[in-house]
């Protein structure tokens, strides 16, 4: 359990980051978490079955559901509440309160997709602020690895190899950049086919 | 867009997005002190008028809704093409929404803000404002539901709840990339409890976009729903000019096109005082052209046909208002619109006017004009000629309703000048989206 580490590497492009995903998924690290500027399919894609899909909707259905309950609830009871007959109109006169149950509806089930998001997304064990980058909200993509002691070497290599241009080790720069290109053959059977694990980019404006 | 290098489009946008929330300029704080001047005229006009009571606002015995309930239907009006861009559009994945879109919804939530002091203006007693409400008192009366009025007041308060939250949840991102950048102890404190700790993680984007993709789908039917029952304020009153089934598409399209034509007119001089070229591109524009050369048709289909089926359905009341409309003592009102509204926005069916940025800006101004009118001529015209000849009157509004109305614009604008410097008025998550992603092995945007 202590033995647990986790690793961030930063990239600056969205192929190397995914196929560094699909290369660590293969050899068996399933613990990843890929932190990007925008919403990516490729990412999700690429992540599968690491995660279950949210569960936002369940508190929209609800919610939904809820919100026109409550309507109905509403309208009908304190109708009956104080009887009194307007316009001629039956106590309860059902086609008026379709349009307070709609909104109420719509006012219960939009408050509880807000709710789902915040208790989905925030309150879910988010990252610790060691394990990000500030500019992943910029133009940087990242994956944060946790891995056992032991699997150290294996996940550096491959981070490396794939591209990273910064890892940070619990929080610790291990290095700036990958200085020298290290062609080693052991990276071999990742399906994405172009890459070899080469020289770092160089324009970095 | 095209000189700067692919891998730096990215934070370029991030550039140019925390540019605008720089320390404002002198320019800046000269029109927002002018806009805070009208805003106290306004303050002022509504105060005289809870001291001396509503007689001081140009209400005579058969118009008793005037220009606060124009007000209150236009300012409703302009709210609805923000929904309209943020989720409508999103819906049918329209990319031309993606830059514009938070500047639209901005919009949406100062405009309904704005319309909702109307109701209350209007009042006699505006401190007895609470009494639309529902809430168990000592007479046990509860409200009354039937009344459209009441359908009203849960439908406005509604969308303006959702609607902020919708306009939130879109910045929480965006929040976030400015928590990051941002110098300042309390501005990083403020903008990261904002951000509610967003870190753009995989788990996060996952419940975002369907979160958020939910929210679009509630947005799009209330934003019907909304001015529909708007609009059944006065459909479901038998005055002639106001008892027609037509009302709600009419309202619902009239909204959507006078919005477009706000969200053109606050998006071209943003556009240039922030030199936001490369994003709000010309296809932002010709997107919302078109849009509103549809909606002015719908809108001016729906001029044309009231006035057919008020001959055709032989209701002699009926067609005598739109006869008084058209020739009557608000002849020029009713004119107005028809130019402003029918046949100005054709001029968009040509390419050269709606790349013209200044015929652009002019043609929406236009618009707004023409829509405050339509308002004001089905609220005022018909009241003022209903069923019996002996209570017809006239009806001239006030200096203290003209101070109002000056006042609610500058209320609307005093927000909008707050929002462009405070939050991000460019979507920086969504319009990443629409740039191409950074590559090493070269490849396409995949979409």
């Amino acid at each position: 359990m202590s033995e647990n580490k986790k690793i961030l590497a930063i990239y600056s492009y969205m192929d190397l980051l995914i196929d560094t995903i699909k290369e660590l998924r293969s050899k068996g690290f399933e613990d990843i978490r890929a932190f990007s500027p925008v919403p990516s399919h490729e990412i999700e894609d690429a992540l599968d079955k690491g995660y279950e899909p949210s569960k936002v909707k369940y508190f929209t259905l609800c919610g939904a559901i809820l919100g026109a309950c409550v309507g109905a609830a509403f309208t009908v009871l304190t109708s009956l509440d104080w009887p009194i007959v307007t316009s001629a109109k039956p106590i309860v006169s059902v086609p008026p309160y379709m349009i307070i149950i709609f909104e109420c509806m719509i006012l219960i089930g939009g408050l509880s997709t807000f709710l789902g998001l915040i208790i989905n997304s925030r309150l879910r064990k988010n990252v610790d602020p060691i394990h990000y980058d500030d500019r992943f909200s910029n133009d940087k993509f990242g994956i944060l690895v946790t891995f056992d002691n032991a699997d150290f070497e294996q996940v550096e290599h491959i981070l490396r190899d794939f591209g990273s241009e910064e890892l940070k080790l619990d929080g610790e720069i291990l290095k700036e950049k990958v200085v020298e290109p290290e062609p080693l053959e052991e990276a071999t059977e990742e399906p994405p086919t172009q890459e070899k694990p080469t020289e770092e980019k160089e324009s970095d404006s | 867009m095209s000189q700067i290098a692919e891998a730096d489009k990215y934070s370029n946008l991030n550039k140019t997005v925390m540019n605008m929330l720089t320390r404002p300029s002198f320019g800046w704080w000269s029109i927002f002190i002018v806009d805070l001047i009208f805003l106290a005229f306004g303050i002022y006009c509504f105060i005289y008028q809870v001291y001396t009571g509503l007689g001081v606002a140009g209400y005579s015995h058969p118009v008793l809704w005037g220009v606060y309930i124009t007000d209150f239907v236009f300012w409703v009006g302009i709210a609805h093409s923000g929904t309209l861009i943020s989720a409508v559009l999103f819906l049918f994945r329209a990319k031309f929404r993606m830059s514009i879109y938070r500047i639209a919804e901005a919009m949406t939530v100062f405009a309904v803000a704005t319309a909702g002091l109307f109701p209350i203006i209007h009042l006699g007693r505006p401190w007895n404002f609470y009494w639309l409400l529902p809430y168990p008192n000592q007479r046990g009366l509860w409200v009354n539901f039937d009344s459209p009025l009441l359908w009203d007041v849960f439908a406005v308060s509604t969308y303006a709840t959702i609607s902020t939250v919708f306009f939130f949840i879109g910045m929480i991102p965006d929040i976030a990339a400015i928590r990051d950048t941002v110098v300042g102890k309390t501005k990083k404190v403020l903008y990261s409890v904002l951000s509610l700790g967003w870190k753009g993680s995989n788990w996060e984007w996952s419940t975002y976009t369907r979160a958020y993709f939910y929210f679009a789908c509630f947005a799009t039917p209330l934003v019907i729903s909304v001015h529909s029952v708007v609009s059944w304020d006065f459909a479901m009153a038998n005055t002639p000019g106001w008892h027609t089934t037509i009302f709600p598409p009419y309202f619902v399209a009239g909204a959507i096109f006078s919005g477009l034509a706000m969200v053109i007119t606050l998006c071209i001089p943003l556009r240039k005082i922030f030199k936001l070229e490369d994003y709000i591109t010309m296809e932002n524009f010709e997107g919302m052209s078109k849009m509103i050369i549809l909606t002015s048709c719908i809108v001016f289909y729906a001029y044309l046909i009231e006035f057919f089926v008020a001959w055709y359905s032989g209701n002699k009341y009926e067609y005598d208002q739109f006869l008084y409309r058209a020739t009557g003592d608000y002849a020029f009102f009713y004119w107005t619109m028809m130019f402003c509204n029918g046949i100005v926005p054709h001029a968009l069916w040509f390419k050269k006017i709606r790349n013209n940025l200044v015929i652009l800006f002019i043609i929406s101004l236009l618009i707004n004009i023409g829509m405050w009118f339509e308002r004001f001529n089905i609220i005022v015209i018909s009241l003022s000629k209903e069923f019996e000849p002996g209570s017809w009157g006239l009806y001239k509004p006030s200096w203290v309703e003209l101070g109002i109305t000056v006042g609610s614009f500058a209320w609307f604008f005093m927000f909008f000048l707050i929002f462009v410097r405070t939050l991000p008025a460019l979507s920086i998550a969504e319009i990443k989206e629409i740039l191409p992603v950074p590559r090493k092995n070269g490849g396409s945007n995949h979409e």
